[in-house]
């Protein structure tokens, strides 16, 4: 039976004392699995009213210019055509589309339609029409003039470019992120502990190289898509595929100039979100129109704005700078990186600041770090929130130049990690929760073992460097290691709600986004542990932001760490107030009765009182208390998670081709809540890592029109591609977490580009730095070796 | 956006070819599954389903394949799986999914003379003829090189040899197109070796054929026919690979497809 | 142009314009479990049988199914149910959008392969892409549904 110690840090007794967990850690299907898979009509689309006008968006051709004129006459002429607008329409107020939490740090860089055009595909006008082909015909009817300005398209290039991508003078920023507009420099920043330059001087060995890691397209499989309408009370209403209800309602509000209370956000089902739906890219443009009109309206992205028109991973250049002695005692590490965030800010300051935030604490035995540099403004399609959130481009860069340094040292990848990582107990003054001169503390950590478990799941020791197959074949195996976070410490927050309903069953409201993940399930087990009940006794609802309570939404690996404990606090609350109604009910004192999921009862078990009538007599007139558990949390910490990745290729010789043999990643994530859901996770991240580190790049033309806006141009992988993925789970034991709980969302997608890149190293001798690893990268490596 | 003003059904060839014929906008519809892709603005669309031309049929010197017949037909078509080492159906197996290759058709693919094409390269390196329904029979090297105009391909009609033969390409993700694609086949001592997706459309490399044909077929000499191959053709770049990276694959690719036919 | 058709078992006349694709078609008579992920044919989320065979819906016209037989995910309740079951065990539907074009091509592999191997089975399951689970939850669904080794 679940006891109540009063605060969520109680389960950890539970936990390690001898009770067994009767939901959690138990693969438990998904809540919604059947109904999705089947294909109920659950989806944004699916939901969607038939009378809905239907939005297309006119958009530049050109990746930097100024709308000299636009006449819509012709356009607005098209019978069925209901609104053309442009930016003469539009409030002159600048936000930001990024999903945060106010104040945002991103720049309130953009409008909704903007004067000035900066990249092709940025939105020029919106049009509502009674159909799709109406939209379309009205789209061509809309007469544009540009001044057309020379573009800024490499990044290398954009600091100090004649063209300034941002001229306006009035963006606003919450917070000094050390932008230099007029440099291109949207945010800059520096983090520094010790004295990196004197500890490189003092080094044995330096090993510095620079890494590239590519723009990466999130390729959910549902499009962005929003409508909306205006209630019985004239209240705009969105239902939207989001991951951030809340930060919707915020966004629309100030982009509308409305009040929020003027707003409603309803999530549906979501076809998959990686971070994409953490930006609110589509959900302006119908209720503009709605407001506008009435009328209700809907936009549905096809898949070539998707790619071309939302966000995507920031690409960045990093340099790293390894000092270590020569027993491979890592000094110093000094990583200087450049960002592109293109058109707009959308995460530009914190995806930069997070990928040395959340990668050097893993080798804390260094004497100094540094990791410092600028995001520019480019004019391609803006980057945004993607899984990973600049670890993944950190990770590959610092894991990475270990393995080079490993290299160096002639040693073992695997033995250069054992002398240097992190472990539990120890502190690092980078870990979220640090304090001025007190750093924070790791309270749960089994990288070490994750290592040791991947080293013999891949067979190290056999395979470890390589493995002639056949006269052109060889195979290689290589390695990594990463951390993340579980929420964003200090600001991310979250509230759950139970209600108990009158036939002895409840309802979870949450804030939370189901993306697919299996949050809403796995947070129903936490309630069903709580309340020593069953998962069909427990009804979740998120998410709608006039009913749920407020949660930040599921991102930065948020949701089963920040949403979890709230759903505990919310449970144990909830559990408190059955035990106090249902004592006085049975005319005991509230510490003479326990409740054991189903009744409510004193010691002996003569005098009881079943849930179900408890219930019943609450919601009557005799009892006039219908019982309602709340919890909210924030962490002051980010416990991070831990992965372990090992990868076999084997390589073609002549051909540069990789084929990917084996991958193993071995997990630590703390208590894992629902196993078969968290390995679904693990091997969904370890696959778009495996995209990125192999097949994925978002390409320009010369001119900066996107070419890789299709899935014939962007190759995500496919089932082909993979090889045979093996996911282990070595659990520490969180103490602020959910029984024992942290994330596991996003550090599944970091240790394959760096791993990857290792194991063709160890196979054939070719360092591939510039992400993706394709075979002309590589048998471009090999013809150099052969050549010198 | 494609659109189609008008649709029609013909019962003959004849018919279908006078109504392509009436205007210039007039088009056939093949598997569609490529012409959706463009804005094409089609006045009348000819839809060749009641023409009976989903077929393969294995005659006594040649076999026969329907323009309307599919690529999943091809794959799974016990015929080709005997015939020339296989190489019809290994051609296009890699071509999309099954859900994909269910819908292309052979007359499209050939007609449309795709650069990226694996079957039309697998068909270049056998003895290949399409039948066209004004122009008639000519081989599918020359219609390869000069297409055709406002014409309708009827079916395509291979010559059955002893011939071996075998199929190569590079491609990254396997479900991407390919980088490179050839198809090498050897009929008594006539070798035929073909090189598509150079990006452009497939050409057969006649000297490194000649060559191999006066060889002792050493290892030496098939690098060499390979190297030959590399040289008489034109290759380019696109976003898939660069110019010097296919013409390294393609000593390679043709290498090993010798090798293997030999 | 009205067509003839029968959807799921059931004889239907649909009006569809000669360049409405199949897959906009079924949504607007609304077989909402067809969906569509890519404009291209590229990612076989709106795979439904045409005469029992599996075809992508968004590159199928309208005007070419006159007189033809549609399955979709609705019409095969009881056997998507019994795949789903091995899917949702393994937690392998998790955003669920790509499913429905899933089962339709793993149903017709049942009926088109006999006793595949498990490189069969990814070769015919090559054209349904997924993002979400990185295919190997699926494959341990399908393997124990068709009872591979």
């Amino acid at each position: 039976m679940y006891r109540v110690y009063g605060a969520a840090k109680g389960c950890q007794k539970i936990l390690g004392g001898s009770v067994k967990m009767r939901v959690i850690n138990k693969g438990i299907p998904k809540i919604d699995g059947i109904d999705i898979a089947t294909g109920k009509a659950v989806y944004t689309d699916d939901l969607s009213s038939n009378n809905a006008l239907v939005i297309k968006i006119l958009r530049s051709p050109h990746a930097f210019a100024r709308i000299k004129s636009i006449n819509t006459e012709r356009a607005q002429e098209v019978p069925g055509v209901e609104c053309i607008l442009t930016y003469k329409d539009v409030p002159g107020v600048r936000f930001t589309l990024a999903g945060q939490s106010y104040p945002e740090p991103s720049p309130y860089d953009r409008l909704i339609l903007d004067e000035y055009v900066r990249y092709v595909g940025d939105e020029v006008a919106i049009i509502a029409a009674v159909d799709e082909k109406t939209a379309l015909k009205a789209l061509k009817l809309v007469e544009v003039e540009y001044e057309v300005f020379e573009p800024v398209l490499d990044f290398e290039e954009a600091e100090g470019h004649p063209s300034i991508v941002h001229p306006e003078d009035d963006i606003h920023l919450n917070m000094d992120i050390g932008m230099n507009r007029e440099k291109n420099i949207a945010s800059s920043y520096k983090l520094e502990i010790g004295d990196v330059d004197s500890e490189l001087a003092e080094s044995d060995i330096i090993v510095e190289k620079t890494y590239y890691t590519q723009a990466q397209a999130h390729a959910m499989m549902e499009t962005y898509r929003a409508f909306s309408y205006l209630d019985h009370n004239g209240r705009l209403t969105i239902v939207s595929s989001t991951q951030i209800p809340f930060h919707v309602r915020g966004i629309v509000a100030r982009a509308l100039q409305i009040p929020q209370s003027k707003v409603r956000v309803i999530k549906p089902r979501i076809g998959g979100g990686f971070g994409g739906k953490q930006t609110a890219s589509v959900e302006i443009f119908p209720a503009l129109v709605t407001l506008k009109t009435g009328k209700p309206a809907k936009i549905i992205y096809d898949r070539k704005e998707t790619f071309s028109s939302t966000t995507s991973r920031h690409a960045m250049r990093i340099t790293v700078k390894l000092g270590a002695d020569k027993e491979g005692n890592i000094k110093a590490i000094d990583m200087q990186a450049l960002s592109d965030t293109g058109a707009y800010g959308e995460h530009a300051p914190t995806v930069f600041s997070v990928a040395g935030h959340k990668t050097l604490p893993l080798y804390n035995k260094a004497q100094a770090v540094r990791y410092m540099g600028n995001v520019v403004y480019t004019n391609k399609m803006p980057a945004g929130a993607l899984r990973g959130y600049g670890v993944t481009q950190g990770t590959f860069a610092l894991e990475s130049a270990i393995n080079e340094l490993a290299a160096e040292l002639n040693m073992d990848p695997v033995v250069i990690r054992e002398k240097n990582i992190i472990k539990e107990g120890e502190t690092n003054p980078i870990l979220e929760g640090s304090k001025d001169g007190n750093p924070a503390a790791l309270e749960s950590c089994a990288l070490e073992s994750c290592i040791k478990k991947g080293k013999e799941l891949i067979r190290w020791h056999e395979k470890y460097p390589r493995k002639v197959i056949s006269d052109t074949k060889v195979r290689g195996v290589g390695m990594a290691i990463t951390m993340q976070g579980s929420g964003i410490g200090g600001i991310d927050t979250a509230s759950a709600v139970i209600k108990l309903n009158n036939d002895g069953f409840y309802t979870l409201l949450l804030g939370s986004t189901d993306m697919g993940t299996g949050s809403d399930t796995i947070l129903a087990q936490i309630a069903a542990e709580v309340l020593d009940t069953t998962m069909d006794r427990i009804i979740v609802h998120a998410a709608d932001t006039d009913i749920s309570p407020y949660d930040t939404g599921s991102y930065a690996s948020s949701t089963a760490y920040v949403t979890g404990n709230a759903v505990i606090k919310a449970a144990e609350d909830m559990r408190k107030k059955i035990v106090g109604s249902g004592a006085k009910l049975l005319g005991l004192s509230e510490k003479d009765v326990e409740f054991d999921g189903e009744f409510i009862k004193n010691i002996n078990g003569k005098q009881k009182l079943s849930l179900n009538e408890l219930a019943q007599r609450l919601i009557s007139g005799e009892g006039k208390n219908q019982l309602i558990g709340m919890g909210t949390f924030g962490g002051e910490t980010s416990p991070p998670p831990f992965v372990a990745g090992f990868a076999e290729v084997e390589v073609d010789k002549e051909t540069g081709k990789i084929d990917l043999i084996n991958y193993v990643a071995v997990v630590d994530c703390g208590t894992v809540i629902n196993p078969n859901l968290a390995r679904i996770q693990a091997e969904g991240g370890l696959v778009q890592g495996i995209g990125l580190a192999m097949y994925e790049d978002v390409q320009y033309s010369e001119r900066g029109k996107m070419n890789s806006n299709t899935f014939m141009q962007y190759k995500i992988p496919c089932r082909k591609d993979i090889g045979k993925i093996t996911v282990s789970f070595e659990s520490s034991y969180e103490p602020t977490g959910p029984f024992g709980a942290k994330s596991i969302g996003e550090v599944v997608i970091n240790t394959p580009a760096p791993a990857i890149a290792n194991a063709v190293y160890n196979a054939v001798g070719v360092n591939v730095r510039k992400l993706p690893i394709t075979p002309e990268k590589v048998l471009k490596g090999i013809m150099e070796l052969i050549s010198e | 956006m494609l659109t189609i003003k008008d649709y029609v059904l013909p019962k003959t060839l004849e018919e279908a070819y006078s109504i392509l014929n009436l205007n210039k906008n007039n088009a056939i519809l093949g598997g569609c599954a490529f012409l959706r892709l463009g804005s094409k603005q089609i006045e009348t669309a000819i839809d060749l389903s009641d023409l009976a031309l989903k077929y393969i049929n294995e005659k006594d010197n040649q076999i026969e394949i329907g323009a309307m017949t599919t690529l999943r037909e091809i794959e799974t078509s016990p015929v080709l799986q005997k015939n020339f080492s296989g190489i019809l159906p290994e051609s296009v197996k890699n071509i999309g999914g099954v859900q994909l290759r269910n819908i292309v058709t052979v007359g499209g693919t050939v007609y449309s003379r795709y650069g990226f094409s694996d079957l039309n390269t697998a068909l270049l390196s056998l003895d290949t003829d399409v039948v066209l329904h004004r122009k008639g029979r000519i081989s599918l090297e020359e219609f390869l090189e000069k297409g055709a105009q406002k014409d309708i391909l009827e079916k395509i009609i291979i010559r059955k040899t002893k011939c071996q033969a075998s199929f190569k390409m590079m491609r990254n993700s396997a479900a991407d197109y390919a980088i490179l694609n050839v198809a090498v086949s050897k009929n008594d001592n006539d070798w035929k070796i073909a090189v598509g997706a150079r990006p452009q459309r497939a050409k057969i490399a006649k000297e490194a054929g000649k060559y191999l044909a006066g060889s002792k077929k050493t290892n030496e000499e098939i690098e060499e026919a390979a190297v030959i191959a590399t040289k008489e053709l034109a290759f380019g770049s696109n976003t898939r690979g660069s110019k010097a990276y296919r013409e390294s694959i393609c000593k390679v690719l043709v290498k090993r497809a010798i090798m293997e036919v030999i | 142009m009205k067509i003839k058709v029968i959807i799921n078992n059931q004889n239907m006349e649909l009006d569809v314009a000669y360049d409405e694709f199949l897959a906009d078609t079924l949504r607007r008579y609304g077989f909402l479990s067809v969906k569509k992920g890519c404009d291209t044919g590229s990612c076989g989320l709106c795979t439904v049988w045409v005469d029992d065979k599996p075809v992508l819906s968004c590159a199928t016209l309208s005007v070419r199914i006159n007189g033809k037989k549609i399955t979709t995910i609705e019409g095969v309740q009881k056997e998507a149910k019994e795949f789903a079951e091995y899917l949702v065990n393994e937690g392998a539907e998790q955003c669920g959008f790509c499913s429905p074009g899933f089962i339709m091509t793993v149903l017709a592999m049942k009926r088109e392969l006999q006793n595949p191997t498990v490189e069969e089975i990814t070769h015919y399951l090559t054209g349904n892409l997924c993002r979400c689970t990185g295919y190997m939850g699926q494959l341990r669904a399908v393997k124990k549904y068709l009872g591979v080794v």
